[in-house]
C-alpha cells in the first residue's frame, strides 16, 4: 500500500469517526465540537488532491467559523448545557428515504466517473486563487452573484428576525 | 521524495515548533512581559531566581508540572481535557508558514505553502474553537461568560484582519509569504508598512484583539470574570493555555514582521535571521507596551468599533490599494 492510500484511510477513518460521534451523540455540543475533526479530515482530503485553496477556506470557514457560530447559538440557547435534546421526532421515514436517495445519487456519480489516471502529458486544472477569482468573475459570475444575494437576504433576515421586538 | 522521509521530517519540525515556542515564546515571553512591565510601573520585576531573575519562568513552569491537575465536579471531562490540547496546537500550527530568515540554499521556512497567508488565518482562527470548549467544559458561568466573549470578539476582529491579508497578498500578488517578503526588497519596493500605513495599523488592532491583550481582554478581564475560559484550569493545563497564548501572540508579531516589515530584510552587517528576530521583539514590545499603558473597552465599544470603523476603513484601503494595483501600476 502507498504512503498516500494510508494516509487516505488515516483520514477517512478519522472523518468517518468523527462523523459517526455527530449523528450519534446525545450531547449536542459533543456533536458541535465533533464537526472540527470531520471537517478537518475533509481539509486533508483536499491536500492529498492538491486542492491547497479550497483546504485552506474549508478550515477558515467551516471549522474556523461555522463550527463557532454552531456552538455559540447552543451555549447561548437552552441555559448552556447542551443537553436535553431528542436525537428522533415524527420525520424519522422522511427523513431515512431523503438520505437513502442522497447516497444513492453518491454511489451513481461515483461509479459512472471515469477514474482512469489521465494520460500522460496532461496537466491538472489550476487551482491557484487567480485561477478561482477569475472563474467567480468571468465564467460563473451569475452563480457567484447568486450566492451573494442569498448571504445577503439571510443577514438581513436575521437582523429582522432579532430586531422584531423595536 | 518518500513518504517515511516526510514523515521523519513532519516530526522533527513538530518538535523543534513545539519546544521553539515553549522556550523563546511562552517561557521568555511571560518574563519579558513581568519584567516590562515593572519598568513601566517603576517596579524591579522577578529578581531572584538566577541572575537578574531571568530563571524565574522556569521555576514557575517546574512548580506548575507538579501541580495537581483539578478537574471540577460536573465539567464535561471530555470537552473539558481536549481543549487544552486544541489551544496550544492552533497556536502551533502558525509557525509553519513564517520566514526565519534566509540561508544560501533557500529561506528558512518549514513550508513555503503557495497558500501562506490563507493558511496563517486559517489556523488562527481555530484557536477560538478551544476557548469556546473551554468555556462550556468548566462548567462554570465565568469561564462560559469569557468563552463567549472570545467567540464574538475573535469572529468580528477575524474579518479586518482577513480584508488587511488580501491586501498585502494583492500588493505582492502572492499569498506565499516568502513572496510577500521578497516582494518588500530591491531599489522600487519599500517595506509594505510605508506602502500600507493603514493596514499596517489595523493588522496590528486586529492581532491584539485575536490574542486577547489589553485594551481587548475582555475574554479574561480578572475584576469581572477572574481568569475568563481558563478560570478552572490548573497545573499544566494552565500552563499550556500560557503556552498557546504566548505562542499565538509571537506568530501574530511574526506575521506583523512578514507582512508590513520586511520580514529578515535589513542592512547586511547582520545576518538575516538577526533582524526578523529584532523586529519580531519590537513588534512584541509595542504589544506589552499597549497592554501596560491603556484601560480596557468594554464589550459594546469593542465589536461596534470594528464593525463600525475598522470593517469599512480595511474595505476602503483594500478597494483604493486594488485601484492602485490594477491601474497605476499598467
Amino acid at each position: 500500500m502507498s504512503g498516500e492510500a494510508v494516509v487516505f484511510y488515516l483520514l477517512a477513518a478519522v472523518t468517518l469517526g468523527s462523523g459517526a460521534v455527530i449523528v450519534t451523540s446525545g450531547n449536542i455540543v459533543h456533536a458541535a465540537a465533533a464537526l472540527v475533526p470531520a471537517l478537518l479530515g475533509v481539509t486533508g482530503l483536499y491536500i492529498l488532491l492538491n486542492a491547497e485553496f479550497v483546504a485552506g477556506i474549508q478550515v477558515l470557514i467551516y471549522a474556523g467559523a461555522i463550527t463557532v457560530l454552531i456552538l455559540f447559538a447552543i451555549m447561548l440557547t437552552e441555559g448552556g448545557t447542551g443537553l436535553g435534546g431528542r436525537q428522533r421526532n415524527e420525520q424519522t421515514a422522511v427523513g431515512a428515504a431523503v438520505a437513502a436517495a442522497m447516497a444513492a445519487l453518491l454511489i451513481a456519480v461515483a461509479v459512472r466517473t471515469n477514474w482512469a489516471p489521465p494520460a500522460a502529458g496532461a496537466t491538472l486544472p489550476s487551482y491557484t486563487p487567480g485561477a478561482i477569482g477569475q472563474s467567480f468573475l468571468g465564467r460563473n459570475i451569475l452563480v457567484f452573484e447568486g450566492t451573494s444575494i442569498v448571504l445577503l437576504v439571510s443577514l438581513m433576515g436575521a437582523i429582522m428576525i432579532a430586531r422584531r421586538e423595536d | 521524495m518518500s513518504w517515511g522521509w516526510e514523515v521523519l521530517r513532519a516530526a522533527a519540525g513538530t518538535v523543534i515548533i513545539f519546544s521553539g515556542v515553549a522556550l523563546v515564546a511562552a517561557m521568555f515571553g511571560v518574563l519579558l512581559e513581568r519584567k516590562i512591565s515593572a519598568w513601566m510601573q517603576s517596579r524591579l520585576g522577578p529578581k531572584h531566581v538566577g541572575p537578574q531573575g531571568l530563571l524565574q519562568t522556569l521555576a514557575d513552569t517546574i512548580k506548575l508540572l507538579q501541580k495537581e491537575n483539578i478537574v471540577p465536579t460536573r465539567a464535561d471531562r471530555t470537552i473539558f481535557a481536549s481543549a487544552v490540547i486544541v489551544v496550544p496546537l492552533a497556536a502551533l500550527l502558525d509557525y509553519v508558514v513564517i520566514p526565519f530568515g534566509t540561508t544560501r540554499s533557500g529561506p528558512l521556512i518549514f513550508r513555503d505553502l503557495n497558500i501562506g497567508v490563507l493558511y496563517f488565518a486559517a489556523t488562527s482562527s481555530l484557536v477560538v474553537i478551544g476557548i469556546l470548549m473551554a468555556g462550556w467544559g468548566s462548567n462554570n458561568k465565568y469561564a462560559l461568560l469569557g468563552g463567549l466573549r472570545s467567540a464574538a470578539q475573535m469572529v468580528t476582529y477575524e474579518i479586518p484582519m482577513g480584508v488587511v491579508l488580501v491586501t498585502v497578498a494583492l500588493l505582492a500578488g502572492s499569498l506565499s509569504t516568502v513572496t510577500i517578503v521578497n516582494g518588500q526588497s530591491g531599489p522600487h519596493h519599500l517595506w509594505y508598512v510605508l506602502e500600507q500605513p493603514v493596514a499596517f495599523v489595523i493588522f496590528l488592532i486586529a492581532a491584539t484583539a485575536e490574542v486577547n491583550r489589553v485594551p481587548f481582554d475582555l475574554v479574561e478581564a480578572e475584576s469581572e470574570l477572574v481568569a475568563g475560559y481558563f478560570s478552572e484550569y490548573s497545573g499544566m493545563r494552565f500552563a499550556l493555555f500560557q503556552l498557546g497564548e504566548y505562542g499565538e501572540m509571537f506568530a501574530m508579531a511574526a506575521m506583523a514582521v512578514t507582512l508590513f516589515l520586511g520580514g529578515w530584510l535589513g542592512l547586511p552587517f547582520l545576518p538575516p535571521v538577526l533582524w526578523f528576530v529584532i523586529k519580531l521583539y519590537a513588534v512584541i514590545f509595542v504589544f506589552m507596551w499597549v497592554r501596560w499603558t491603556y484601560p480596557r473597552f468594554r464589550i459594546d465599544q469593542m465589536l461596534s468599533f470594528s464593525w463600525k470603523v475598522l470593517i469599512p476603513v480595511s474595505v476602503l484601503n483594500l478597494v483604493v490599494t486594488a485601484f492602485f494595483v490594477i491601474v497605476v501600476r499598467r
